[in-house]
C-alpha cells in the first residue's frame, strides 16, 4: 500500500484521547505500528473518558450528543490495541533527546522515539475565589469526571460557574444525572454570547448544541445568571453556599458542591521537556508550543496535535491527531493523500474561527485580579496567597520564574498546572506588565509526582 | 555613547561571591556597581542543595570557612533575612567501617578550626538519629552545621549591597572588558559603562573566559549536581546529612519537603542544565536505604544549575598574576554556599586594605600556570562551559567496600 515500515517502534504518541487514537488510527492504516503511552486505564481522553470495565451505563446516557463520537473514537481503540505497542496507565514524565521517561506499575523506563506526536490535552482553567479550598469544591471538568467515570455526583445540590461551553455542558448533565443543579452563574456577560453570534455560526451544530443545554436548563428551572462575578464560596468545614456579585446586587445561595472553571488550558510540560519553541497566543491567553498548519513543532520530529497545543476541542483534536500523523508519514517519505490533508488543515481553519466566536461569548474575566483579595489563596500546595505574590512584585520581581522561587507559588504537588495561570495574572496585575511579559513556567521533570522506591529496567 | 560611570569596583557575576563582595565593598565606603547577566543568585548560588556546612571541606578551607561561619551566625544583620537557615547540624554517614576511618582521620587532622566534631558509633548513631538506615555503620555529626534555602539567601546578599549604596544591576551581560593601563572599562550589552581600577571577576561557571583574556587560562568544567524535593513529609530528619565519599545528601526544610542531591545532570545550553532522568532515578532508588522514612513519598520538583569545576576541587580566590587590580573568586565546586561570604569579603578587603586577613594563598590562580600556556588578549573569546563527566560524583548502592 504504501512505503515499508521503517524503525517499526520507533514512532511514539502521548495520550490516547481523541487526537492519539486518531493519529495512531492513521499511521497503522499507512503501515506504521506506533506505540501509544496514556495515563489512564482505558484510552479516551477527558473528554471520551470511558467508564470502568464493569460499568454498564449506555454512551448516550454518558457522553449526550457526543455518544456517537465518543463510540467511534473508543471503537477505533479498541481495534487498534493489539497491533500497536498500547500502553496504558503509562505516566511520561520526563522527555531528554530522542527518549520518553515513563512510570508505569512502579516502574520506570525509557521509550526512545525518532519520531513523536504530542497529544497531552488540557485541564481545566483555574481562577480562584475566597473558599476554593474547601471540600466540595470541583473543578468543572472534575465534576464531569466523576460522572462520566464513576457514576457519581459531586453533591446533591450543586452551583456551576465559571465560563466556558463546558459551562453549561457539564451543569446539564448533572441536571440530566437526576442532581439538583441550584444555579449557573456565568461571568460573561448576555451581550457577549450576542456579540459571538456571527463567528459562532460558522458551526451551527455546535452552537446549536451550546443554547440546547441553556435552553433545557432554562426549562427545567435552572436558574442562570450571567455578568456574575463569583465573590465567594462559603462553608466551614466544607461548602455551604456561594455569594456573587451581578450588577449592584450582592447574592447568596445554599449549596453543597460548587464546580467552577474558566475554560481550559493546554497541559505544555512535554512540549517544553522536548525544547519546542512556545509563542504567546493572545487566543488561549498562554504561552503555547508553536506549530505549523500541518502539526510540526519548532523540534525535528515532533509534532504537536490536539488541546495540547491550544483549546480548540475534541473535534478538532480528531482532525489534527489525523494531520499530524500525515504530516509525519509524508516527511518521513510514505506515500499520503495530500488532499486530505489540506481537507483537514481547512476543517482546522474553521473550528479555529469558531474557537474565536466562542473566546468573545466567553470572554477571560481580565479583571479577575484587580478583585482577588490579598488573602486569596492562590496556591494551595504552597499555601501562597494573591498577597504573598503582590509582596514579591513589591519587592522587585516580575519574572514568573523568579517569583516562584522568592514565594514559592507553583512549587508544590501540581508545580503551577493549576495555579500557574492565577499567579501569571496576579504578577501582570500587580506589576503593571503586560500578561505575556510576565513569562512561563519553566517546566521541570517529573511532569507529575514520581515516587521512591521505583525501579528501572535497564 | 554616554560617559562610563566612574566607581571604585566593578564586580561581574551576581551570585553569593559577587553579592557579598559588594556588599563588604560598599559597606567600606566603595563606589561598587554589581553586574549580573540574569538574576540574583539565579545560578548555583540560588539552586544548591543549600547545605551550610564546614564539615568535610578540605583542611585549606577552613579559616575561611570558620569566617564564614562567624558571617552565618549574624546573617540578618548582614542581608536583613534569615533565609531560613538553620545550625541543624551537619551528621555524615559511613557505610562501611573504611569509611567510619576516614570520618575519624577528619576530625583528628581538623582540629583547632571549632568544629567540634562528634564521632557517633553504630549504637550511638542508631540511638540518636533512629530514622537513618542500617546502612550506615557510624557518622560524624558538626552539631553547628546547618542548612539554608539558597533561593532566598543569595539574592538577599545582592539586596543587602544596593540597601548598602552598591549600584546593583541584573539582566546586565557584560560584553567587553578592556584596561587603558590605568583602569578598566566594563560595558553591558544593555548598554551600561563603568571605569574602575578593580575588577572583580565572580562569574561562577563562565569565570574562566574573562581569566582568559588577562592571560591566565584555567582548566575549568562545569558539573550539574541533579536535585530533587519531595512532597512536605512528617518531621523526622533534623539534620543535614550527606555521605563519606560522596553519595546522596539529603536535608528536610521546616515546611516538611526533603531536598536531597546526588549524580550529576546535564547541560541544556551554557546557561541552563537539568538533572536527567539517570540521577534523578538513582536518588529514587538509592535514597530509601540511607533514610527509610522517604518509602512511599513523592519527588514533586527536579532541578539541577551550571557551577564551575577546577581539577583540584579548590577555587579560585585572590589576585590576578597577570593583571593588577583584577581579583578572582571562582570554581567552588559546588561547596561555595557555605563558604561565599567570606570568600566575598576577603576579596573586599584585598580592594580596601591590600590583604584579605585570611591566606588566600592555596586558591591561588598561578597554581594552573605550570601546565597551561597563558594566551593573553585572545580577543572575544566564545564563551565555552565544557561540560564533563570527570566530576561526576559517584553514587554507591549498599555499604561500600571495606
Amino acid at each position: 500500500m504504501t512505503a515499508p515500515p521503517r524503525q517499526a517502534m520507533s514512532t511514539v504518541i502521548v495520550g490516547a484521547g481523541p487526537a492519539g487514537i486518531r493519529a495512531a488510527q492513521t499511521l497503522l492504516a499507512h503501515g506504521l505500528r506506533p506505540c501509544l503511552l496514556d495515563e489512564s486505564l482505558r484510552g479516551g481522553g477527558q473528554v471520551y473518558r470511558r467508564q470502568p470495565e464493569h460499568f454498564k451505563r449506555s454512551a448516550k446516557a454518558l457522553y449526550g450528543f457526543e455518544a456517537g463520537k465518543a463510540e467511534s473514537v473508543h471503537a477505533t481503540l479498541d481495534q487498534l490495541q493489539s497491533e500497536i505497542d498500547y500502553r496504558p496507565e503509562t505516566l511520561v514524565w520526563n522527555a531528554e533527546t530522542r527518549t520518553l521517561d515513563t512510570l508505569h506499575n512502579g516502574r520506570a523506563a525509557q521509550v526512545p522515539f525518532k519520531h513523536l506526536i504530542v497529544a497531552t490535552g488540557a485541564t481545566d482553567r483555574i481562577l480562584p475565589v475566597p473558599g476554593w479550598t474547601l471540600p466540595g469544591v470541583y473543578s468543572l471538568g472534575a465534576a464531569q469526571i466523576a460522572l462520566k467515570f464513576q457514576g457519581c455526583a459531586i453533591g446533591e445540590r450543586v452551583v456551576f460557574a465559571g465560563s466556558g461551553p463546558l459551562l453549561y455542558l457539564v451543569a446539564y448533565q448533572y441536571a440530566k444525572a437526576g442532581a439538583t443543579v441550584a444555579a449557573v452563574l456565568d461571568s460573561s456577560p448576555f451581550s457577549a454570547q450576542t456579540r459571538a453570534l456571527p463567528a459562532l455560526l460558522g458551526q451551527p451544530s455546535t452552537l446549536a448544541k451550546g443554547l440546547y443545554y441553556r435552553a433545557w436548563l432554562t426549562a427545567h428551572g435552572v436558574p442562570v445568571h450571567q455578568g456574575v462575578h463569583l465573590h465567594e464560596i462559603q462553608g466551614e468545614r466544607r461548602v455551604s453556599g456561594v455569594s456573587w456579585q451581578q450588577g449592584q446586587q450582592r447574592k447568596n445561595l445554599a449549596c453543597d458542591a460548587v464546580a467552577f472553571a474558566h475554560a481550559l488550558r493546554s497541559e505544555t510540560q512535554l512540549a517544553d521537556l522536548l525544547g519546542c519553541e512556545f509563542a504567546w497566543s493572545a487566543l488561549n491567553r498562554a504561552w503555547l508550543p508553536t506549530r505549523d498548519a500541518a502539526g510540526r513543532s519548532s523540534v525535528e520530529g515532533v509534532y504537536l496535535a490536539g488541546d495540547g497545543a491550544g483549546i480548540m476541542g475534541a473535534d478538532a483534536a480528531e482532525v489534527a491527531g489525523e494531520l499530524a500523523a500525515l504530516t509525519l508519514l509524508g516527511d518521513i517519505g510514505y506515500r499520503i493523500d495530500r488532499a486530505r490533508s489540506i481537507e483537514l488543515q481547512r476543517q482546522l481553519e474553521a473550528i479555529q474561527r469558531f474557537r474565536q466566536g466562542l473566546e468573545t461569548a466567553f470572554p477571560f474575566p481580565e479583571d479577575w485580579a484587580a478583585k482577588a483579595p490579598d488573602s486569596l489563596t492562590v496556591c494551595r500546595c504552597e499555601e501562597v496567597s494573591a498577597g504573598d505574590i503582590r509582596q514579591t512584585v513589591a519587592d522587585g520581581h516580575w519574572e514568573i520564574n523568579r517569583v516562584k522561587a522568592m514565594c514559592r507559588v507553583g512549587m508544590g504537588r501540581c508545580q503551577g498546572r493549576m495555579c500557574g495561570v492565577a499567579a501569571t495574572e496576579i504578577v501582570a496585575q500587580a506589576s503593571g506588565r503586560d500578561i505575556a511579559s510576565v513569562g512561563r513556567l519553566r517546566g521541570q521533570a517529573p511532569i507529575k509526582p514520581l515516587p521512591f522506591g521505583v525501579e528501572a529496567d535497564q | 555613547m554616554s560617559q562610563p560611570v566612574e566607581v571604585d569596583a566593578v564586580v561581574i557575576g551576581g551570585g553569593i561571591v559577587g553579592a557579598s563582595a559588594a556588599l563588604f565593598l560598599a559597606l567600606s565606603g566603595k563606589r561598587v556597581a554589581l553586574l549580573e547577566r540574569d538574576f540574583f543568585g539565579s545560578h548555583s548560588s540560588g539552586v544548591n542543595y543549600g547545605g551550610v556546612r564546614r564539615q568535610g571541606r578540605p583542611l585549606s578551607q577552613l579559616p575561611l570557612s570558620r569566617r564564614a561561619h562567624e558571617i552565618w551566625g549574624d546573617l540578618r544583620a548582614f542581608i536583613g533575612t534569615d533565609g531560613e537557615y538553620m545550625r541543624s547540624g551537619h551528621l555524615k554517614l559511613a557505610r562501611s567501617d573504611k569509611d567510619m576511618a576516614a570520618l575519624v582521620a577528619y576530625e583528628e587532622a581538623s582540629r583547632g578550626f571549632g568544629m567540634e566534631l562528634q564521632l557517633l558509633d553504630h549504637a550511638r548513631l542508631r540511638a540518636r538519629f533512629p530514622w537513618a538506615g542500617d546502612v550506615a555503620v557510624g557518622a560524624s555529626l558538626c552539631a553547628d552545621d546547618g542548612h539554608a534555602n539558597p533561593r532566598l539567601v543569595s539574592p538577599a546578599f545582592a539586596v543587602a549591597a544596593r540597601r548598602a549604596g552598591a549600584q546593583t544591576f541584573e539582566q546586565a551581560h557584560v560584553s567587553e572588558v578592556s584596561h587603558d593601563g590605568q583602569t578598566f572599562l566594563v560595558r553591558t550589552a544593555s548598554g551600561l559603562s563603568f571605569r574602575a581600577p578593580w575588577l572583580l571577576n565572580c562569574a561562577g561557571a563562565w569565570a574562566a573566559q574573562l581569566a582568559q583574556q588577562f592571560g591566565e587560562p584555567v582548566p575549568m568544567r562545569a558539573g550539574h549536581p541533579a536535585m530533587l524535593v519531595t512532597e512536605p513529609l512528617p518531621m523526622f530528619m533534623d539534620v543535614s546529612t550527606g555521605v563519606e565519599g560522596g553519595g546522596i545528601y539529603a536535608r528536610q526544610v521546616a515546611r516538611g519537603n526533603c531536598v536531597l542531591g546526588g549524580g550529576q545532570g546535564f547541560a541544556l545550553d551554557p546557561a541552563t542544565a537539568r538533572p536527567g532522568q539517570a540521577a534523578i532515578l538513582e536518588i529514587l532508588r538509592n535514597a530509601v536505604e540511607l533514610y527509610p522514612p522517604l518509602a512511599g513519598a513523592q519527588a514533586i520538583r527536579t532541578w539541577s544549575g551550571t557551577e564551575g569545576y577546577l581539577p583540584d576541587r579548590e577555587p579560585v580566590l585572590g589576585a590576578s598574576s597577570t593583571q593588577p587590580g583584577l581579583l578572582h573568586g571562582f570554581g567552588f565546586a559546588g561547596s561555595g554556599f557555605q563558604i561565599g561570604p567570606a570568600a566575598g569579603e576577603a576579596l573586599a578587603q584585598r580592594v580596601c586594605v591590600g590583604a584579605s586577613n585570611i591566606d588566600l594563598t592555596p586558591f591561588s590562580i598561578t597554581r594552573f600556570q605550570t601546565h597551561l600556556q597563558s594566551q593573553p588578549h585572545t580577543s572575544s573569546p566564545a564563551i565555552v562551559v565544557p561540560s564533563g563527566t570527570d566530576n561526576v560524583i559517584p553514587l554507591f548502592r549498599g555499604r561500600s567496600n571495606p
